[in-house]
């Protein structure tokens, strides 16, 4: 009768037993690899980071200029068109802290050399991407920057700057 | 019915013949072999060695000696665990309170820095001494594997006690390593995230790395280890033997105890020495506290990633992270299930044409590496060269391909020119590699200063 419902192969119970062990075993060992993933999880800290920034009133900043957020691992760019932008500090080649050279007018990456226009877009490589920015809302001539949120770009849009 | 004890001995001896069973000193070789055999720390060993393995100059002492700073780790790494907090606030500060504070703090910081680093070096060499020798054979195909493993494990424990310290070398050092698990495909960051506890080095991160530095890896190690001496034990060392010496059928046989222990006593003795004195005098390095806001500059990775770092200073950072150094560890790992077609277990180099295509390849790569490097340095710029393409494909897979041929005209070149078998030219490639490796590390180390631009050492400093 087994033969019957299984499609031809006869289930023998030394088959079904061998089986069922194998089945309890892997779903015990998916509980035990959920339960040490879950525990192991890094818990969202509700720090200043990864929070949203207020970063005061736009008229503030004059065009061309970049200013620097450390709690908030930003620079807040305002482009010489006056468009805003809030990029994150992280170099997207390996991680390091990427400071604003005032003198070149460039982000330079002490760490292997990488650098990015005012805009976060690569002048020179081995960076692959341009800068990762944050989003920004402009209400009332006030500036809010989401360091939750982490926007990752191929290339430099026109669209990426909030205008006031 | 009262029974007459058999034992007529004193109380006092008879505890302690129920401690150690055999007679101390053993007065014959059937005394000896059951000391190694009985004995909880001898018996990773046979009773009985072949006599010509004891030759130092053929294993080095390389295996013994990674035991050896395996203890002294363990011991200095336990003691530094009680003095020491692994968090952002006190992490640095009871580093200077090692210094400052604690008795032997300093020497103790010393010991494990520097037996960490060396062990490095050590499974390091052990591995190019087994290579060589032709250990990694059948039967020990799979003692190679595990000996693959336990050099990543190796790395890991040193890499996750790199950030301990929580310094700027420490910090940046951490953030570039972990970096480089992003541009693993799809999972990459996710594991990054659950390893560093958040989306930067942080306060999650030096918990994460404290428990995996000093419970979970040395308890792989501990289990890898000893699961490694056994198949040793087992499979017993290869046989040395000289040039064109053929096989041995029969091979003289020594008590373990005390021909091979006395060795090993010695070594250790002197190996130890040589530590204390190098800790005594050499300060285990410690620069400002760790700084989240300022990367330092050059921001250089641990010592032994700089030759990977190197890569990505030439490859798109899925290559220079991923996918070379995958492929090489797989070759590695592959290297004992190719097929042989020469017998040469126990004999450096092989042959006599093995040790000159291993100098060859060694040459090619002492000269090759810094040709290619500055090559890209200053004159070759793929992606200006064919701008349509994404940088993936004109940083990554041209330059790997074109490596990647590179190599098999080597193949091809030592095979024809100098009539060399498989196993011989396989060599001479893997010492090209390796000897690449190390170039890399060092052009890495000694040769990038500010802005990870070329310069010479004096310099770099």
């Amino acid at each position: 009768m087994a033969a019957e419902t299984s499609g031809g192969a006869e289930v023998t119970r030394r088959g079904f037993l061998k089986w069922a062990w194998g089945a309890a075993g892997a779903v015990a060992l998916a509980e035990g690899g959920l339960v040490t993933f879950r525990f192991f999880a890094p818990k969202v800290t509700e720090g200043e980071f990864g929070g949203e920034f207020d970063a005061g009133l736009a008229d503030d900043y004059p065009p061309g200029s970049v200013t620097p957020f450390p709690n908030g691992r930003f620079y807040l760019v305002r482009q010489a068109d006056g468009g805003f932008l809030a990029l994150y500090r992280k170099c997207t080649h390996l991680g390091c802290a990427v400071p604003w050279d005032q003198a070149a007018g460039q982000f330079i990456c002490p760490c292997h050399a990488s650098a990015f226009e005012i805009d976060g877009d690569v002048i020179n490589p081995p960076a692959p991407r341009p800068l990762d920015r944050f989003p920004i809302t402009i209400e009332a001539g006030t500036i809010k920057v989401d360091t939750g949120t982490t926007i990752q770009r191929d290339h430099t849009r026109p669209d990426d700057a909030v205008y006031a | 019915m009262t029974v007459q004890d058999p034992r007529p001995e004193s109380l006092p001896q008879r505890v302690w013949e129920s401690v150690q069973r055999d007679e101390l000193p053993p007065q014959d070789d059937r005394g000896r072999m059951r000391v190694v055999m009985n004995n909880l720390i001898l018996h990773i060993h046979p009773s009985k060695v072949a006599k010509p393995t004891l030759k130092f100059t053929y294993t080095w002492g390389l295996g013994g000696l990674a035991i050896l700073l395996m203890m002294i780790l363990a011991v200095t790494g336990i003691m530094l665990m009680f003095v020491y907090t692994p968090t952002p606030e006190r992490a640095y500060n009871d580093m200077l309170r090692l210094r400052t504070e604690i008795q032997f703090g300093q020497m103790i910081r010393n010991l494990h820095h520097w037996s960490g680093n060396l062990m490095v070096v050590v499974a390091f060499l052990h591995m190019l001494r087994v290579f060589f020798t032709g250990g990694y054979r059948p039967p020990r195909e799979f003692n190679w594997v595990l000996g693959i493993a336990l050099l990543l494990l190796v790395v890991a424990a040193n890499f996750t006690g790199y950030l301990l310290p929580w310094d700027q070398l420490a910090y940046w050092a951490v953030t570039v390593g972990t970096s480089l698990l992003d541009y693993v495909p799809v999972i990459g960051p996710a594991i990054s995230r659950l390893i560093l506890g958040g989306p930067e080095v942080g306060a999650a991160t030096l918990t994460n790395f404290y428990g995996l530095h000093v419970a979970i890896i040395p308890l792989m190690l501990m289990g890898i280890i000893s699961f490694h001496i056994w198949r040793v034990r087992k499979d017993t060392l290869s046989i040395p033997r000289r040039l064109d010496e053929p096989p041995p059928n029969r091979v003289e046989k020594v008590t373990t105890l005390p021909h091979l222990v006395a060795i090993e006593f010695v070594f250790a003795l002197v190996m130890i020495a040589l530590i204390l004195l190098w800790a005594s005098w050499m300060d285990a390095p410690l620069e400002e506290a760790a700084n989240p806001d300022h990367s330092p500059n050059p921001a250089k990775a641990a010592w032994y990633f700089m030759g990977l770092q190197e890569l990505l200073l030439h490859f798109h950072p899925v290559f220079g992270a991923i996918v070379v150094p995958g492929l090489a560890l797989g070759a590695l790992a592959a290297l004992p299930y190719l097929r042989f077609d020469s017998d040469a277990e126990g004999i450096w180099f092989r042959s006599r044409r093995g040790r000159v295509t291993a100098a060859v390849g060694a040459l090619t790569g002492l000269v090759a590496t810094p040709v290619l490097v500055l090559l890209d340095e200053y004159l070759l710029d793929l992606p200006a060269l064919l701008p349509s393409l994404p940088t993936i494909i004109s940083n990554g897979w041209v330059p790997l391909a074109i490596l990647l041929l590179m190599l098999v005209l080597y193949y091809v070149f030592v095979r024809r020119a100098f009539g060399a078998s498989a196993c011989e030219t396989r060599q001479s490639v893997f010492t090209l590699l390796v000897v690449s490796f190390v170039v890399l590390t060092v052009i890495g180390v000694a040769f990038r200063g500010e802005g990870m631009a070329l310069m010479w050492p004096w310099e770099v400093m």
